[in-house]
């Protein structure tokens, strides 16, 4: 089954909560709510047409143009998105992607990263890559079993892959340029 | 000549503690096995049967920081790693030397200005004796360093004179000498532009 028929069955079972979908791309997708994330994932795994029981990945990205002369160019509003990559073995080659749209920060405080509901109940896959989009992207997912750095040291200050990050110039005695 | 007669046919030589203590030490050199990234696959190479850095006498690599007296830092030093690698390097005892092998450790490499982890060299980190530059060396070149760490041995004086550790001028150097355009600024200076006008594209 190709995305352009699954984007249907979630249509029909969900209406108005699929915010937006995307079919020319090359990977097909739909958008949804942070609130409505776990209801469509629990559907997208349970359901026997589509029976996505593998979560190939979960990647966070960062939309900011830090140049304010190229912003007005950029073509974005300044967000974060959230893509979960999804396939099946049950139904081979069947692939679907998602996307939640939420803000760069949380009420729009800067320092206050978005809030997201973990998928670790669904897909235990998800803890590492939850972890890894935390650590360099800044996104906290709420309901992780153990929400920690992965790859950078535990006292690291900051997201690396956030495009306003500023670089270190010291890390614990060492310089850093 | 009484007792001396005919001594040098019975293997028999002179020679000062010194130099023999720094002859045993230069060919022995044992190096620590470590490794941080594919510098590390080169390292290997080196130690392996081609290469054989055991004919230079370094080829015991150890698997312990208490047994080594070579660090030879292969790979790229990230911040969470640097710490250790400071910690097995107090851990050797002394005399200790370390090689700073490929771009990466000798000034932060391809990471230098967008790798928000990366030590940008590791003698940030550790006293570094000899630069080792490549992406990767070629384990001649890694042999080559080694050398130099040999010939730093062989000048060592600290058991008769107590001095510091300086490195000796090699006798087979890397210096380059720069052709005459370009031996002081001005005249640099002068061959860059009259580089730039020839490069220009001519006016139609």
């Amino acid at each position: 089954m190709t995305s352009a028929e699954i984007i249907p069955i979630l249509e029909e079972k969900f209406g108005g909560r699929i915010k937006s979908k995307k079919l020319d791309a090359l990977d097909p997708f739909v958008v949804v709510d942070p609130a409505d994330l776990l209801e469509v994932c629990r559907f997208l795994r349970d359901d026997p047409r589509l029976h996505f029981d593998l979560l190939n990945c979960i990647s966070g990205v960062d939309y900011l143009e830090p140049d304010p002369k190229k912003a007005p160019k950029a073509g974005f509003e300044p967000h974060t998105e959230v893509v979960y990559h999804l396939s099946s073995f049950a139904h081979p080659g069947q692939r679907f992607v998602l996307k939640l749209i939420l803000p760069r920060w949380k009420d729009d405080k800067p320092g206050r990263i978005p809030e997201v509901p973990s998928v670790t109940s669904l897909w235990p896959a998800a803890d590492w890559h939850e972890r890894e989009v935390y650590d360099l992207s800044g996104i906290w997912f709420e309901g992780h079993p153990d929400l920690r750095r992965i790859l950078l040291a535990e006292d690291w200050v900051g997201h690396p892959l956030r495009k306003d990050y500023e670089f270190p110039l010291e890390y614990h005695g060492i310089r850093g340029r | 000549m009484g007792w001396l007669e005919g001594i040098s046919e019975e293997s028999f030589i002179t020679t000062t503690l010194e130099q023999a203590i720094n002859w045993a030490r230069q060919s022995s050199m044992w190096p620590m096995t470590f490794g941080l990234a594919c510098c590390a696959i080169e390292m290997m190479a080196t130690g392996a049967s081609k290469y054989d850095m055991d004919r230079f006498g370094a080829g015991a690599f150890r698997a312990t920081p208490r047994q080594a007296d070579l660090m030879i830092v292969a790979g790229t030093v990230n911040y969470k790693m640097a710490s250790r690698v400071r910690r097995l390097y107090n851990q050797m005892p002394d005399p200790k030397f370390v090689i700073a092998m490929g771009a990466c450790t000798c000034g932060g490499g391809p990471y230098y200005k967008y790798g928000y982890n990366v030590v940008k060299g590791v003698d940030l980190v550790v006293p570094v004796d000899v630069y080792v530059p490549g992406c990767p060396p070629r384990p001649e070149a890694l042999l080559e360093g080694l050398m130099r760490i040999q010939d730093k041995v062989n000048g060592m004086k600290d058991l008769t004179k107590n001095q510091p550790i300086e490195v000796p001028i090699p006798s087979r150097t890397g210096y380059v000498h720069l052709p005459p355009e370009l031996e002081d600024m001005k005249k640099a200076n002068d061959f860059c532009i009259k580089n730039k006008a020839k490069a220009a594209p001519a006016k139609a």
